[in-house]
């Protein structure tokens, strides 16, 4: 974990600090609005859906503060070394949560969708899936509350984990859908939301490699990925 | 031959040092101001050192071109070559050698006389111009290289110390040049400038690198990191980090340089 003493000036640890509170904060947003977006979709609350995308707006005004906040920092402190690092982290960390909470937003949306039909047979796996994902985003976050590159650095396997899910949901999907065409809406919104996922685990992994980065200085070693659907064929 | 092979080899081991210090200690009285510091200084880069007051920067940087054998007391052991030159031999001629590496100091401080004759001087007193004519060519090309000409070439006879400060400094950068040395050695040369005329002058740095080996003693950490591309951070009389300039503000590797350069030293 790295040492962080105090700056001689004090207001330059404390911007740092409400910098990182914000990164805190959208983290801590985009788990429950992932978990909230699943659960309206599971439970086919269209209620509970429209919150979810009522409270994206959140998010993004927490994206337009952090912004501002580390350009005020650049432009008056001039940081350099593990604060250059760090402050330039939280600027691309802020827009990456901002769009982990679009994909959160588009489950909710496609959740009001599949409420309307029959529930499909495959979707069992999405909750486990998100489950997954948003541990990946709890884990993440503890690493950059640390400064921690150790933890950090285990998050970035888990990614295959998330990528495993999909690709079995996408199997499972298409061959559902060839033996109920009239399934085809749900099914297609339910892949949409499997990729949401999958899209939101790549994302949260990136994050992980900025705190890795910012903790160390290196850039880890390529992570693995285990995403396969490019180039499944499912012959009729 | 060097005795000591480079221990310190930032500059790149395909590059050729230009001046090359090895276990350098020197000492005020009792006092010892620096310790066993060993860096090589290449003509490719400008070299920046940095660190707090008192770190020793300034006084290693004087003893480059010899400049504390004017202070009372002050002692230098080690070994400072300038082209595998000891500086130190007794057979080096100290105004010969001041020639080679000039220096620019902190506040501008041109002789009260004319603009031509401030960069005329050292030309004269080392016989490097036969005829008027020679001399008018090396101050106008000195006043060129500083960036000066055109604002002075119609008031060449008027005082030096007439000019604004950012002008004097860049006339002591021409006085420095018009010898032709090979290395120029800067004691924070803008600390008393304004922007305007700091950013004249790291622009000068950058145009005069690569033909002279420059070094820069700066307190301000921005300039350290736009006009250099080797940075050495000095704490308490030791060379604590050389390396990249680029590597020393992103990414350094002792926790005192990255305390320093973060604002969290002292």
């Amino acid at each position: 974990m790295a040492e962080f003493s105090a700056h001689t000036v004090k207001s330059f640890d404390e911007d740092i600090a409400q910098l990182r509170a914000v990164i805190t904060r959208m983290g801590g947003l985009c788990e429950s609005q992932i978990a909230d977006a699943v659960d309206a979709l599971v439970s086919r609350n269209v209620e509970a859906a429209a919150v979810v995308v009522e409270n994206d707006k959140r998010l993004d005004a927490l994206e337009a503060e952090a912004e501002a906040l580390a350009v005020r920092i650049i432009a008056l402190r001039a940081p350099l070394a593990d604060d250059l690092r760090e402050i330039v982290a939280a600027l691309k960390i802020a827009g990456v949560m901002e769009r982990i909470g679009d994909y959160a937003k588009n489950i909710a949306k496609r959740a009001s969708v599949v409420a309307l039909s029959q529930p499909v047979g495959p979707a069992v796996i999405i909750p486990e899936m998100a489950r997954a994902v948003i541990s990946i985003i709890r884990d993440t976050l503890d690493a950059f509350v640390d400064r921690d590159a150790a933890k950090a650095n285990a998050i970035l396997s888990r990614d295959q984990q998330v990528d495993e899910f999909y690709n079995s949901l996408f199997r499972s999907l298409l061959t559902f859908m060839m033996e109920n065409p009239h399934y085809i809406t749900p099914s297609t919104h339910l892949l949409f939301v499997a990729k949401n996922l999958e899209r939101i685990g790549d994302h949260a992994t990136s994050v992980a490699e900025m705190i890795y980065f910012t903790a160390t200085g290196q850039r880890p070693a390529e992570r693995p990925k285990n995403d396969f659907t490019a180039t499944i064929y499912a012959p009729q | 031959m060097n005795p000591n092979p480079a221990p310190n080899p930032a500059i790149g081991h395909n590059i050729v040092p230009k001046m090359t210090a090895r276990d350098v200690n020197v000492f005020y009285g009792q006092k010892q101001a620096i310790k066993n510091v060993s860096i090589d200084v290449s003509s490719e880069h400008v070299t920046a050192f940095i660190g707090p007051s008192g770190c020793g920067k300034s006084t290693f940087l004087r003893c480059l071109n010899r400049m504390n054998d004017t202070v009372d007391g002050a002692r230098v052991e080690g070994r400072i070559e300038l082209d595998s030159q000891d500086i130190y031999a007794p057979a080096m001629d100290v105004v010969q050698l001041r020639a080679r590496v000039g220096m620019v100091f902190q506040k501008p401080n041109p002789f009260p006389k004319s603009i031509y004759e401030n960069v005329a001087y050292g030309p004269r007193i080392h016989g490097l111009a036969r005829a008027k004519a020679d001399m008018d060519n090396i101050v106008e090309s000195a006043l060129r290289r500083a960036g000066l000409w055109d604002e002075v070439k119609d008031r060449l006879a008027e005082s030096g110390t007439a000019m604004s400060g950012g002008q004097q400094q860049r006339l002591c950068i021409a006085r420095a040049i018009a010898v032709d040395p090979e290395v120029i050695l800067m004691d924070e040369p803008c600390s008393a400038l304004d922007p305007i005329a700091t950013a004249r002058i790291e622009e000068l740095i950058d145009e005069l690198r690569g033909r002279y080996a420059i070094v820069i003693v700066t307190h301000n950490m921005q300039q350290a990191a736009r006009v250099s591309q080797k940075t050495a951070f000095f704490h308490l009389g030791t060379l604590v980090e050389y390396d990249d300039t680029s590597a020393i503000f992103t990414n350094p590797k002792a926790t005192r340089t990255k305390d320093y350069i973060t604002g969290r030293y002292g």
